[in-house]
């Protein structure tokens, strides 16, 4: 590294960080500064600074892994510096990918020989990995229609109103339309009877979600699959299935074995699973398996000539790290079957004892189902007390914990639900202290007048201004409004609406 | 972490790992195996095998950043398990990323006011960022044609043959057409002349390169940018600029401030450059930045709400790790201006003495300029004996990795090695590659012909025929060594209509 000349007089060496001039100069924020900092000060500065996120642990809003085991820590320091497409210098690396590729496809039951390689390929995430699929699924369905002589530029993909926002930004990005089968109350997945009602000469794919974002639920792939099949019979349109299994993908094969959703059903032609999720490894890594060759137009596959032999290569990006492919591989290896059944297993269990301590408290309904992602998912019973679930949820940061509230998606929209997702480093203590800050969450709220959505908070739209009417004031009185009081509540009430309309952009996009 | 039940085989806690079971059980390969292992066995398992794969620092293939310095590592290892999409849970790393974003538009004079914010964002690398810039002009021309009522399902992009595969990519994933300026002997860049003709009504941008992947070279965009703009002036389409300044964009600013290649052309509309490349970052981490809010239709935004405020994301990606982000952050503050213009220089420097040192052995042709990335492009003077990819596959005995490659049409028939000089490449270590260039083809000289050109690349080919005063001569040739050409040059045009250059 070239050292730069001193800032001050005296030898930087010996002045500590926190007496050098560093700490009293605003960090730049908008251009680079003309000067270097040593090294010393430039760690303590952003080091310091960053103390004031949250810490990934309590983050129990995310599905997203947080812990490794220090022995793969090392593998990923080690291999920090190794750009994975440079397939000709790191051979190996290269290798394990391909073994990972393998490995899951068998997991998903692919139509595989013994020693046949599978198709598919490491990713970012999920949602590289959801438009690289229904990138194939396009062009598929454009050569298709070509060879029929049929129009092929209004393609569109038939989904649940409660898909992730990556699939939102497929449809956006690489135009295709987005038919969305509503939710209702009750039932808060895709309705596959409607969604193949839906279904059309257009349609490119079916996409069905293992492991629903918002309350964990698997949908019916299987009845999916035989609706489809019937309506195909009948139209000659062979319209395909693709399984989001982001969350699923690594529950399902360990603890629901006989779920029939994956490769055993012949309409589905690709699924994606997030590595980092309950693939357990940490932020940067998803997977994409097709079911065959047939199934991957060759035109979208780049060929690099490496060693001698041809790696395929399919993917959006390009330059990337290789420390979480090398990490999965890890998982896969040091876990093995039994090690992702056992922990998935107690991510299971500990949901149940957090579900079962939430219900005592007597003041909540559960939404989420006992099979599905280990996730509980739960709202206020009809006699709030004045308060809603976003109250609840922001008073649990003060505790430490981060329990997101949203909006159910279209039409169940009404419905306001907190989440927790259940980790596999979240152990039965957190979840029993977890309860308990829950109890105490209430117990504060009962203490507050209702709430005054007037003070511009994140409020529960229709309820807030419901309240506001007067229906409730703590001793259940009607009060008569004044004019003034009346204008406040419209303004009030158009001003929720219309933040709430935002915040529902927002909660799908954080709802991942 | 969660521990599994405790090992039955209570004696296996006892062995080292090496006398262990599991150093003699074969590594799984395409099913998941059924047992769990210790952890200090999968990792030695796994560490040993990867110690066949290439040493990172002696890759002098790549452009990305090998090497960071500890500080930063710990840096890294402490962001490593936060979801940078998680705004709202990590606000300061959000707002670093903010800050880089703008600390990089201002390197590259976006007309943006002194505490005004930016308009760009970090993705995983230019890749993504190409994709993203190319999207924005595709909508925003399909906009403009709607409005006017003419058709929209024909849009090209025009750029240089010598791109990088990327742009391939981005044209046949979205539905592009590419329009490519053929290259040359002896001029390897896009001529924007050319470039500017090929401009059609249906022309969403034209792409130029800062730093071509072959030789480093940078393109006249100031050139491109007066031809355009006399274009536009006849035809009214309007026809925007892109830079790909992958590997440029962290250096010109400090190396050739005056040269104009960014938003002080009014027609450069978006810039792309690679973090991890001479940003100085580990490989994960690019950024795009547009001139303004104009140049990115907001159809394509998605708006997050967090703390009150608006965040608009528009990437392809969603969850990825913080770690590099966090990594240009500290290099940014770190090195700040000077720290970077000295970084360059030194890399420019020790390019000097490489090529120098190359010159020096009177074998070989220098294809890279001066002024540029810092690299060394250089192609044998006589390919008759030997090419450059049996030296590269020569040089990889020493432990160096250089990679050959042959240009873009229509200069395919020249062959370059190419090594890139990164931040870690000493003065020692290019002295050290010089000496072993000189053994390697020592060695190569001493073998007898015909084993050597049995990789013969299609210049060995021509060059047979001639004499080395370029005269036309005829040579007898056997049966085998006629099948061999036959074959090695149709595979060579096969490869070259599919092989992407990195």
């Amino acid at each position: 590294m070239v050292l730069s000349r001193p800032a001050s007089e005296s030898d930087l060496s010996v002045i500590s960080t926190s007496g050098s001039l560093f700490v009293r100069d605003s960090l730049p924020k908008h251009k680079m500064q003309e000067n270097s900092i040593p090294k010393e000060a430039a760690y303590q500065i952003i080091h310091d600074e960053l103390l004031l996120d949250f810490k990934p642990k309590l983050n129990l809003a995310s599905f997203v892994t947080t812990s490794m085991e220090p022995e793969c820590d090392k593998l990923i320091m080690e291999s920090i510096n190794k750009n994975y497409v440079d397939m000709d210098e790191y051979p190996v690396t290269t290798e394990l990918h391909n073994r990972c590729v393998n490995m899951i496809a068998h997991l998903f039951n692919a139509p595989l020989g013994d020693s046949e390689d599978a198709i598919g390929v490491g990713t970012v995430g999920s949602s590289e990995a959801i438009m690289l699929a229904g990138l194939a699924f396009k062009r598929k369905w454009q050569n298709k229609r070509k060879a029929e002589g049929k129009p092929y530029d209004r393609p569109n993909i038939v989904t649940g109103a409660n898909v992730q926002v990556c699939w939102e930004k497929f449809a956006r990005y690489f135009e295709v339309e987005l038919k969305e089968v509503k939710v209702r109350e009750g039932y808060y997945v895709m309705d596959p009877v409607k969604a193949v009602e839906m279904v059309d000469e257009n349609t490119i794919c079916v996409a069905a979600i293992l492991g629903s974002t918002y309350n964990g639920e698997f949908e019916d792939v299987k009845l999916l699959n035989d609706l489809l099949l019937e309506k195909n019979k009948q139209t000659g349109w062979e319209t395909p299935i693709h399984v989001d299994a982001a969350s699923g993908g690594f529950i399902a094969p360990f603890i629901y074995p006989e779920l029939e959703w994956d490769f055993r059903l012949p309409m589905v032609k690709s699924i994606n699973v997030s590595g980092h999720k309950y693939g357990l490894v940490y932020a940067g890594i998803g997977w994409v398996i097709w079911r065959s060759k047939d199934d991957l137009p060759e035109d979208l596959v780049f060929h690099i000539k490496y060693l001698g032999a041809d790696q395929s290569t399919f993917t959006l990006n390009f330059s990337k790290g290789s420390s979480q492919i090398i990490a999965q591989y890890y998982q896969l290896v040091r876990l093995g079957q039994e090690g992702y059944r056992h922990i998935m297993e107690n991510c299971h269990e500990n949901a149940m004892v957090l579900k079962a301590g939430l219900e005592r408290t007597g003041r909540f309904n559960i939404l989420s189902k006992d099979d599905g992602v280990p996730v509980v998912a739960f709202s206020l019973k009809e006699n709030k007390g004045g308060h809603d679930e976003f109250e609840v949820s922001e008073m649990l940061r003060r505790f430490g914990w981060i329990v997101p509230a949203y909006p159910m998606p279209p039409d169940a929209q009404h419905v306001t639900v907190l989440r927790v997702v259940i980790r596999a480093e979240f152990s039965r203590t957190l979840a029993e202290r977890l309860v308990h800050d829950v109890s105490i969450v209430l117990h504060e709220l009962d203490k507050l007048p209702p709430k005054v959505s007037a003070k511009g908070k994140e409020g529960a739209p229709v309820t807030a201004a419901h309240e506001e009417n007067g229906d409730i004031d703590g001793a259940g009185h009607k009060r008569k409004s004044t004019d003034l009081e009346t204008q406040r509540e419209i303004t009030t009430y158009w001003k929720n609406y219309v933040i709430a309309q935002k915040t529902i952009k927002r909660q799908k996009v954080m709802a991942s | 972490m969660v521990i599994t039940t405790t090992n039955p085989d209570a004696e296996e806690q006892l062995h080292s790992t090496f006398a262990s079971r599991y150093a003699r059980a074969p590594i799984p390969k395409f099913k998941m195996p059924e047992k769990s292992i210790p952890s200090e066995a999968a990792y030695q398992i796994i560490n040993d095998e990867l110690a066949l794969d290439g040493t990172p620092k002696l890759n002098l293939a790549s452009f990305v950043t090998t090497w960071m310095e500890p500080e930063c590592d710990k840096l890294i290892m402490a962001s490593i398990n936060k979801n940078y999409v998680d705004m709202d849970e990590y606000p300061v790393t959000t707002e670093l990323q903010n800050r880089c974003v703008n600390m990089i538009a201002h390197l590259f004079n976006a007309p943006v006011g002194a505490t005004e914010t930016a308009v760009g964002v970090a993705t995983v690398g230019s890749s993504e960022a190409m994709m993203l810039a190319g999207l924005a002009f595709k909508r925003k021309w399909q906009a403009k044609r709607k409005l006017e009522g003419k058709p929209y399902d024909r849009p090209n992009i025009v750029t240089g043959a010598n791109v990088q595969v990327c742009w391939e990519k981005f044209a046949r994933y979205f539905e592009v057409e590419l329009k490519e300026v053929k290259l040359s002997e002896g001029y390897y860049v896009m001529d924007p002349l050319k470039a500017v003709e090929m401009v059609d009504e249906n022309t969403i941008c034209v792409a130029a390169i800062l730093g071509s992947t072959l030789t480093g070279e940078f393109e006249n965009v100031k050139l491109l940018n007066e031809l355009l703009t006399k274009k536009n002036k006849d035809t009214g389409w309007d026809t925007p600029i892109h830079v790909d300044a992958a590997s440029g964009g962290f250096i010109a600013p400090f190396l050739y401030p005056d040269l104009e290649w960014d938003f002080r052309l009014p027609l450069v509309k978006s810039i792309n450059v690679s973090g991890h490349k001479y940003g100085l970052v580990y490989p994960g981490v690019g950024w795009v930045v547009w001139r303004s809010k104009e140049d990115l239709p907001d159809e394509l935004i998605f708006h997050i709400n967090y703390l009150g405020s608006d965040q608009p994301t528009f990437t392809l990606n969603f969850s990825k790790g913080s770690s590099q982000i966090i990594g240009q952050y500290y290099q940014l503050i770190r090195l700040g201006f000077e720290g970077y213009k000295n970084i360059m220089e030194n890399c420019m420097e020790n390019a000097r003495v490489l090529k120098q040192g190359i010159e020096k052995m009177g074998r070989f042709k220098i294809v890279s300029k001066d002024v540029g990335v810092p690299l060394v492009a250089f192609s044998l003077k006589d390919s008759s004996k030997y090419t450059v990819f049996q030296i590269s596959e020569n040089l990889r005995r020493y432990g160096w990795i250089v990679p050959a490659y042959t240009m873009a049409p229509d200069a395919q028939h020249i062959a370059v090695l190419r090594v890139v000089v990164r931040e870690e490449f000493s003065r020692s270590l290019a002295e050290r590659l010089v000496a072993d260039l000189e053994r390697v083809v020592r060695k190569i000289d001493t073998l007898p012909s015909t084993e050597s050109t049995k990789d013969g690349h299609i210049t060995a080919i021509v060059d047979e025929t001639r004499d080395s005063d370029g005269v036309a001569k005829r040579i007898k040739k056997s049966e085998t060594e006629i099948e061999e050409e036959t074959v090695t040059c149709w595979r060579r045009l096969v490869e070259g209509k599919r092989t992407g250059v990195c």
